[in-house]
């Protein structure tokens, strides 16, 4: 075992290996800009898994490019190779340290999903607790005769599962501060706010404030996905399910659909606007004038088609065109 | 050991020589029994499925090289990322790694005349074209468009007829599979040489036993699954419809129950390939005999707990996405365990640099990178943010075609000698291994830099902010479609005027090697016995005439 480096040699490498892992792992500028309360906790679970990626990396693939050119056949050189067959402690060795590196990977990937709430979707429930019943449909906003024939219908499924992410267990549990409905369509995602009757092809939040998802899909499956929110979480027909935020930057970001949900399915974005506290008053103030009477009674005799003519306007489809294929999904 | 014995003992063994001494250029197109016959049969569909395949590719980054959707119809488009998918996974990998290597070798491998089966054998290929052909005859009705994983309602509601013959082609293939993994299990199992004991077993034959096994598990619920589908359109069901009381999650369950494990179909024959071709040309035992073997079982144990991975951000409850977290975590370790038993073999070895070393060392390069990306999307908080985006389209072709399609190409480099008795040409296949090198870095590492910045799959037209890298990964996909040039024309040139190859060109232990290039139809004139174990490289000077110097192995 001659060819095994000095151990002064080892050292050095591993020192080396260590710091250009540390630092390629905080300052790799992979992801996005950080815009939820959540962020900063996926992003540091990945530098953690980019630090010892990227030391796995660097060792594994420096030892094999060294073992290939450094054992490779000298010039009319025929003979066979060292007769080696195996070796205990080594492979027991290198049985151990991914089994210690994925368990705690483990750990501390359910610590992070945790702290982001994902045990506590559809409930208020918090601590920990895995019991996620809860009847959904509290708040029913009837924006459009089709979307409310829909809801009335999805209220058959009382006592269904919620899916997603809650309010995060650590902090203390309460109501949200402002929660909406969102549903998604081939090829658009239409917010209701049933606070105040609001309606809007993009999504207004106010920033530093706990907002609460509660998506659905009308005909396909979409996915909403926010990526400086890092968080997504599928649009099932027929099943609702919670995603629970607090964004922490003011600015425009994009909301993708990231199930493929049909030809246009690349054209399906639009985008959440995080408003300071005060717009997004404003927002609401001005949204709410523009409506005759603000009343939910007044939106129901709107057709179809003018309800989803806000939704539409970046859309390679037209509302009336929207409308009639929304249509075939309902028996 | 008296050849007596072994035809006692197998009564289907040389009895009959019901057949000619060779068989014509036609027998191919046959339904033909001989397991050489039928492995090569796979092998040659599924490389003509290759191109098609690859066709579709190119053609799909043609259309990404600008944000708009311009150059194909979107519904086109999403014809082609769905038959893409579909026809690289099940009439390309699968059938090339698990039906032509798999038949080919195996009973070469273990001193067997054929396979236990031939006429299930024999089958079990034949419903690979039609299968094919339904795929590309689904074109003239818009091509199934809902993706490989065909996901309903939109499968439901999406060019039915296309989706119809889509699934019927799944079917067929997914039917193929199980008549082929009885037929391998029995094989192994039974008609070994009787000198040959299980730890004797070359390890592309575990490799297949583990295989085998995932696939007879899992297949059947796919078929299952897609069975309800096809009711769901056709007959008026509705499992899977909503608003008729269905559910649509309960056919993810059942779709990802077969096509995670499938993933290990795709790689486990060629981890087997791999642990043949890197003792021979490292001129090294492999490392880690029992590791290896026994890894591959307990991968192919794990892998049939992980699928809710797939469903993460889907209508899964909190305690699903922990536990397949863990359980996805915990397939690294056998995996590792491979990766480090290679690396370890060419430790001390003579390695030669031919093509078929290249492509298993390039393999192992491009799989410690997928490996790795594989258990960050194992983490549920972080493939949250990054499901369904290029990250993941990223990490899945480092591991398919980084893995097994390199696998696959080193496969036919170390093989081809044996199947055609004619050398490949070496300058040419070390042009085809570089292309392929820098093109596969080129289009697939991109992607994962595209997804984690917000860019999703499957999409036609993205936002205008990902033009630059996304035209990186076409400049990367163009170079891979050019990298098969030099490695078609070289099977054709070589397989019609190569140099003779012999009975031997690697000096390679395992029991193939034992007889002429190629093998005689019923594959031995005398069946071999054993002499030594399949990898004892450097044990013995002599053991470059294997058959007559015995090594007493343990």
């Amino acid at each position: 075992m001659s060819q095994i480096p000095a151990p002064l040699l080892t050292l050095v490498i591993g020192v080396v290996v260590t710091l250009v892992s540390l630092w390629y792992g905080q300052n790799n500028h992979l992801l996005p800009l950080q815009a939820s309360e959540q962020a900063p906790l996926v992003d540091d679970l990945f530098n953690v898994m980019m630090t010892i990626g990227t030391a796995l990396f660097i060792v594994v693939q420096g030892t094999i490019i060294y073992f290939f050119i450094r054992f490779r056949r000298p010039k009319g050189d025929d003979t066979d190779g060292l007769p080696v067959e195996g070796n205990l402690p080594l492979e027991a060795f290198w049985t151990a340290i991914p089994a210690v590196i994925v368990v705690g990977l483990g750990i501390y990937s359910v610590s992070v999903f945790q702290e982001m709430g994902g045990f506590t979707p559809g409930g208020h429930h918090g601590h920990g607790t895995m019991v996620a019943q809860a009847p959904q449909k509290n708040v029913i906003d009837v924006g459009s005769p089709l979307l409310a024939q829909s809801e009335a219908e999805d209220s058959v499924y009382t006592n269904v599962q919620v899916y997603g992410f809650g309010a995060s267990s650590l902090k203390e549990v309460r109501a949200p501060d402002v929660t909406v409905n969102v549903t998604g369509m081939q090829y658009a995602w239409i917010f209701r706010y049933p606070d105040t009757g609001i309606t809007d092809g993009e999504l207004h939040v106010p920033v530093g404030q706990d907002v609460q998802l509660m998506i659905e899909a009308q005909d396909v499956i979409h996915s909403f996905w926010v990526p400086q929110f890092r968080l997504k979480q599928d649009a099932l027909p027929g099943q609702t399910a919670e995603l629970r935020f607090v964004a922490t930057r003011e600015g425009t970001y994009p909301v993708v659909c990231a199930e493929l949900c049909g030809a246009y399915h690349g054209a399906m974005r639009t985008q959440v606007i995080v408003h300071s506290v005060e717009d997004y008053a404003d927002w609401v103030a001005s949204r709410v004038a523009q409506a005759p009477s603000g009343d939910a009674a007044v939106a129901t005799s709107r057709t179809d088609a003018e309800y989803l003519a806000t939704a539409t306007q970046a859309m390679p489809v037209d509302p009336t065109q929207l409308a009639q294929l929304a249509d075939p999904v309902k028996p | 050991m008296a050849q007596a014995d072994l035809q006692v003992n197998r009564p289907e063994a040389p009895a009959g020589h019901g057949h000619p001494e060779k068989w014509k250029w036609y027998d191919y197109f046959t339904f033909n029994v001989d397991h050489k016959v039928i492995g090569i049969q796979y092998l040659v569909t599924s490389f003509l499925f290759y191109l098609v395949g690859g066709f579709m590719a190119v053609l799909m980054r043609t259309e990404l090289a600008t944000p708009d959707s311009d150059f194909l119809s979107p519904d086109l488009y999403n014809a082609f990322l769905t038959n893409h998918g579909t026809i690289m996974i099940f009439l390309w990998i699968v059938p090339a790694a698990i039906g032509g290597f798999g038949n080919y070798l195996i009973p070469l491998m273990i001193g067997a005349r054929d396979m236990a089966f031939p006429k299930l054998n024999a089958l079990a290929f034949w419903l690979n074209p039609p299968a094919g052909a339904l795929l590309l005859g689904s074109f003239y009705f818009g091509g199934a468009q809902a993706g490989w994983t065909s996901y309903p309602p939109l499968s439901e509601i999406t060019a039915n007829a296309a989706q119809t013959m889509w699934i019927l082609a799944i079917v067929m293939v997914g039917t193929s599979s199980i008549l082929g993994s009885v037929n391998f299990l029995v094989t192994i199992w039974k008609m070994r040489v009787p000198s040959m004991a299980w730890d004797q077993i070359p390890l592309f034959c575990w490799a297949m036993v583990a295989t085998s096994l995932l696939a007879l598990f899992s297949t059947p619920v796919l078929a299952a699954g897609l069975i309800l589908l096809l009711f769901d359109i056709n007959f008026g069901t509705s499992f899977f419809k909503p608003d008729a009381g269905g559910n649509v999650v309960v056919y993810q369950h059942l779709f990802w129950f077969y096509s995670h494990p499938a993933v290990y179909l795709m790689i486990l024959p060629i981890f087997g390939i791999m642990s043949e071709v890197i003792p021979v040309h490292a001129r090294k035992p492999i490392f880690g005999y029992k590791a290896i073997a026994y890894s591959s079982l307990t991968i192919c144990l794990v892998g049939l707990f992980v699928w809710v991975h797939h469903m993460f951000t889907s209508g899964t409850p909190p305690w699903m996405r922990i536990f397949f977290t863990i359980s996805t975590l915990i397939v690294a370790v056998p995996t590792g365990i491979k990766i480090f038993s290679w690396t370890a073999t060419l430790w001390g070895g003579k390695i030669r640099y031919t093509t078929a070393m290249l492509f298993a060392v390039g393999l192992l390069l491009m799989f410690v990178f997928g490996g790795l990306s594989g258990v960050t999307l194992g983490a549920a908080p972080f493939d949250i943010h990054v499901h369904d985006t290029y990250y993941v389209v990223g990490h899945f072709h480092y591991v398919l075609f980084g893995g097994s399609v390199f696998g696959i190409y080193a496969g036919v480099y170390h093989w081809f000698p044996k199947i055609t008795g004619r050398m490949l040409n070496e300058p040419l296949g070390k042009v085809h291994f570089v292309l392929t090198f820098i093109g596969t870095i080129l289009t697939f590492t991109p992607m994962h830099s595209l997804g984690m910045q917000g860019m999703p799959r499957r999409v036609a037209m993205y936002d205008p902010q990902f033009q630059g890298l996304n035209q990186l990964v076409t400049v990367g996909a163009y170079i891979l479609a050019v990298s098969v040039i030099p490695f078609y024309f070289n099977v054709i040139w070589s397989w019609m005027k190569g140099p003779k190859a012999g009975g031997n060109p690697w000096n390679a232990m395992t029991l193939e090697w034992t007889t002429a290039s190629p093998p005689i139809i019923e594959n031995w004139e005398v069946l071999p016995v054993l002499t030594h174990g399949p990898y004892d490289y450097g044990f013995d000077p002599t053991a470059e005439a294997p058959a007559e110097e015995a090594i007493v192995p343990k």
